[in-house]
């Protein structure tokens, strides 16, 4: 079992969401060979081709704005984490790549000429461009789909899971891939090596985001020796779907409703409950994620949720010529459901949504390790605490277009290839040990996981949950073992899941214990027998693998000075 | 409870595949995705389907034939009777339910 192919590319880059390939062009464009590799198929999955709404950039095209106001909203969401260098560049960058994307086709909404932009929740003003209050993220991938199509240099491959890079002496020289297709091991050499894989909202049972998104890009660089920062960060968007059952629509729709039309929030009392914590809404859309998590689940707790376990959300109050007029063919899949909004409200509850936390990174995107940098949400720091809303396709683009510019001058500073075959044995090895066990079903264990994380490690946690996830995540680790499951023929699922839980249970080891050790309450981080914030915890927690061991320790948050 | 029957075509090799008969637990507003799913997490984690987002019709990967009409696994409803579910006729076969549907210029050549 040692035939394998291999590819030789300048830059490899994992991961075709919004960030991908947006690095994908940028490197072509500097000169460089690309690699682009998914996992699935090339600009499908991931979170990006999901996103339903906003990307929040200082254009200043209705209502002047500046990059710098910005950057303090972004600060403020953060609760004191964000790096702040991080933060600065997504703000300060942002309005370029907007630009881009408009001259690259992607059709942002306008209004008398010019860019419309809309209020959300955590802004100091309108900020958000978006494309059709449903289909911003489908016009950002389709347009870096054709782009990245267009460009020369760039060989693209689908179904390539990549399992490891390859560490040689300090540097990463490339990955080692499995090609699902037909089950063969690839090894891929590279110059420099690209994650953008995405966040972990897979490891929770209700989520926002593609299922291909289980944290592969934190265990793949912590296991190839670079640190993590802030991974106990998780956000819950607050409002997704929970019931009737819906189909053919994303979870989070229910956001571009608000935005136009506010909706009531009701407890099952059908009181409008967020006044209870602070916030009267009064028709409006304005309270953060944060805090309507909170209210949800405290209404929930108290008795006063929805049958399903959440809040109800509104649109009785409107006629429906309005919700027509707001939303036109929307309205007909809905009744294809079943739900009529001028008749019923709908059941919304909280789900996992992104990862603040990441792959520590500078402002290059370059990791602590040579060869490796790292974009879109793989990349920690930049929201801190939390995120503020729509942010997160800013950052795809930035940190992609950044990360591909410091691939390539890294790939213009060096002679040949550093790839060499003995540093990939060990993950080919692992591979090439696979057996065809059945005393385990993987499908079933990646629910049991979801289960834990979701009732244990969710938005609100207590010593007592924590540890008792910590013990199931142990215990399933010892289940899954170290040799892969599968026959390792054309599309294995067991290989896969083998994987994916390899990944899926590291990461969530480690933002169960990043939360275990942050006695405090900060942003998205509420830890109910810590209640509070307190300013010696404003630092961020840093993960580190040496030898297989988990190291955590803390270090002072990074200013914007430092940039300079 | 009732149940949905899942008539499910199995194989690796499109002349020698076999149908296997899964009953699945059923409530009103599922789709044929979750009803494979299901299969996968309680009855045989290796049945081969491909999905990314699930739910949403974004990713468009869960293309099969349900009935002998092609569909997305992830819209198209479960119902509390026998459903057949197929591979795409027209693509090439990789495992199961999972055929060849990226674009030639897209796929992996080793």
């Amino acid at each position: 079992m040692d035939s394998h192919s291999h590819v030789s590319t300048d830059v490899l880059i994992i991961g075709s969401g919004g960030a991908g390939m947006y690095a994908a062009i940028e490197a072509a464009r500097a000169g460089a060979s690309v690699f682009l590799l998914d996992r699935s198929l090339i600009g499908r999955g991931g979170a990006t081709v999901m996103a339903q709404m906003t990307v929040a950039v200082a254009l200043g095209e209705e209502t002047p704005d500046h990059w710098s106001h910005h950057f303090k909203d972004t600060l403020e969401a953060g609760r004191g984490l964000c790096d702040e260098r991080l933060a600065r560049l997504l703000c300060e960058e942002g309005p370029e790549v907007m630009r881009q994307m408009d001259d690259w086709g992607v059709g942002w909404a306008r209004k008398d000429g010019h860019i419309t932009q809309a209020f959300a929740p955590g802004h100091d003003r309108p900020r958000c461009a978006y494309v059709d209050f449903l289909n911003t993220g489908p016009a950002v991938s389709k347009t870096l789909r054709t782009v990245v199509n267009k460009t020369p240099g760039i060989r693209k491959a689908g179904d390539l899971l990549v399992t490891d890079l390859v560490r040689d002496g300090d540097a990463v020289t490339g990955a080692v891939a499995i090609h699902l297709a037909t089950g063969a091991p690839v090894t891929i050499g590279a110059k420099a090596t690209i994650v953008a894989t995405g966040g972990l909202t897979r490891l929770y049972r209700r989520n926002s985001a593609s299922a291909n998104m289980g944290g592969d890009g934190y265990a793949l660089c912590l296991r190839a020796g670079a640190p993590l920062i802030d991974m106990e960060f998780v956000q819950f968007f607050p409002i997704g779907h929970l019931a009737p059952r819906l189909i053919g629509m994303d979870p989070i729709m229910w956001d571009p409703f608000r935005y136009k039309l506010g909706g009531k929030l009701l407890n099952a009392r059908g009181e409008e409950f967020t006044t209870r914590y602070g916030v009267s809404e009064d028709g409006r859309y304005v309270i953060t994620r944060d805090l309507a998590t909170f209210a949800i689940t405290k209404e929930v707790e108290a008795g006063r949720g929805s049958p399903h376990g959440g809040a109800y959300l509104s649109f009785q109050h409107l006629s429906e010529q309005d919700l027509r007029a707001a939303f036109g063919p929307v309205i007909d899949r809905l009744a294809a459901n079943d739900i009529d909004l001028t008749r019923m409200p709908v059941e919304v509850a909280p789900i996992a949504h992104y990862q603040m936390g990441g792959v520590i990174a500078n402002d290059r995107m370059e990791t602590s390790l040579p060869g490796l940098t790292v974009a879109g949400e793989a990349v920690g720091g930049a929201n801190g605490a939390n995120r503020l809303s729509g942010n997160a396709i800013t950052e795809a683009l930035v940190f992609g277009r950044r990360a591909g510019r410091s691939a390539a001058e890294r790939v213009a500073s060096m002679n040949s290839n550093p790839y060499r075959p003995q540093a990939a044995r060990p993950a080919l090895d692992l591979i090439a040990s696979a057996t065809d066990r059945d005393d385990i079903n993987t499908a079933e264990m990646i629910i049991a996981l979801q289960a834990t994380m979701s009732d244990d490690v969710g938005p609100f946690r207590t010593k007592e949950k924590l540890v008792r996830a910590a013990t199931r995540i142990d215990e399933l680790t010892r289940a899954l073992g170290e040799r892969p499951a599968g026959d390792g023929h054309a599309f294995d699922m067991r290989t896969l899941d083998w994987f994916d839980l390899r990944n899926m249970l590291s990461v969530a080891g480690i933002v169960t214990s990043a939360a275990l050790t942050r006695t405090e309450s900060r942003g998205a981080h509420q830890r109910e027998d810590f209640p509070g914030m307190l300013p010696e915890w404003r630092v961020n927690q840093v993960v580190t693998m040496r030898g297989g061991e988990l190291h955590m320790t803390r270090q002072p948050v990074a200013l914007e000075a430092a940039a300079q | 409870m009732s149940t949905a029957t899942l008539k499910v075509w199995r194989g690796a090799d499109p002349a020698a595949g076999r149908f296997e008969r899964y009953e699945v637990p059923f409530e009103p507003g599922q789709s044929v995705l979750d009803g494979l799913r299901w299969i996968r997490a309680h009855r045989d984690p290796s049945l081969a389907i491909r999905y990314s987002c699930i739910n949403a019709n974004a990713c468009k990967e869960c293309m099969m034939e349900l009935d002998g009409e092609t569909v997305y696994a992830c819209t198209a409803r479960l119902e509390a009777r026998e459903m057949t579910v197929r591979p795409l006729g027209n693509k090439t076969l990789m495992r199961d339910l999972v055929t060849e549907i990226a674009p030639p210029a897209e796929r992996f050549k080793g």
